[in-house]
């Protein structure tokens, strides 16, 4: 099943999340980090950061944690449907302004910039721009996600 | 760490995590808010079309990302971008690898543009991509 070219140009509402320690220290855990400024939050300190600093890729899963509803590749209702079943991860790109610590509040807006495909439609493309910015409105993080949907 | 030795060629420490077994993938699985079944239910894996569970993209990326910042503070990674181009079998050990493919002038600092991938203890590539990081 195609998806709906409708969704390009899609602006995902704000939603906004806490970055929490807990589960910084957890992520740090479960990527069997050894670098003890992503846990021991004296360390982190010691380094010259205010708090426990998220790690590169986290901003992923901070948007994972408050998912859009409006452009959502899998919500059926409010985005596009996609079954799970059905995609995998083509690319991921990240450029930073600031770094995240824990204890930010961080508000994520998602564009869907491009669905196309390859193959005659048996593959198919999400493109999707995710900007974090913190309370005061400043950028931290822009990221660009490629989901790729398995039509054959 | 001397910048003066950083130049093409220049190769990165190899950073190695593994076997991904699956508790590896559960763990990251509700550390990383990826709840997607694939990765923690054979079941489910299998219903579509999967051998079995496999490890996340964004695990490997992480993985690429210690690389990285064990190299050089967070704070110099200015950019990075990947494409993932085998999915990670499970028990696979990830080896990160980067090479300095460039030295670029921007805004007045020292960057290096370096090619960086995950390739599997069984030679399979699995992520390839470039990261650019500040040396100054």
């Amino acid at each position: 099943m195609a998806i709906d070219r409708k969704h390009i140009g899609e602006v995902s509402e704000p939603r906004v999340i806490e970055v929490e320690k807990g589960q910084l220290r957890f992520f740090a855990k479960a990527t069997n980090e050894t670098n003890p400024i992503y846990f021991d939050e004296e360390a982190a300190k010691a380094a010259g950061h205010p708090a426990l600093p998220a790690p590169p890729t986290f901003v992923f899963s901070l948007a994972l944690g408050a998912p859009a509803k409006r452009g959502n590749i899998l919500d059926a209702e409010n985005g596009m449907g996609v079954d799970m079943r059905r995609i995998l991860h083509g690319e991921q790109r990240f450029e930073y302004h600031r770094q995240i610590y824990a204890g930010d509040r961080v508000t994520l807006v998602t564009t869907t910039s491009e669905i196309y495909d390859k193959k005659g439609g048996a593959l198919e493309f999400i493109a999707q721009d995710t900007t974090a910015t913190n309370d005061a409105g400043e950028l931290l993080v822009t990221m660009r996600s490629v989901t790729v949907v398995r039509n054959g | 760490m001397d910048n003066d030795v950083i130049t093409v060629g220049y190769q990165l420490p190899t950073h190695s995590q593994g076997p991904i077994s699956r508790a590896t993938l559960a763990l990251f699985a509700g550390a990383s808010n990826d709840h997607v079944p694939l990765h923690i239910d054979s079941d489910y894996a299998k219903s579509a079309g999967m051998d079995d569970v496999f490890g996340h993209g964004m695990l490997s990326m992480a993985y690429l990302a210690q690389m990285l910042t064990h190299w050089r503070p967070q704070a110099s990674l200015l950019r990075w971008n990947v494409r993932f181009t085998a999915i990670t079998p499970l028990y696979a050990t990830v080896n990160s690898t980067g090479e300095v493919a460039e030295i670029l002038e921007e805004a007045g600092r020292r960057v290096a543009r370096i090619n960086i991938r995950t390739t599997t203890d069984a030679g399979l590539v699995t992520m390839d991509g470039e990261a650019f990081v500040a040396l100054d």
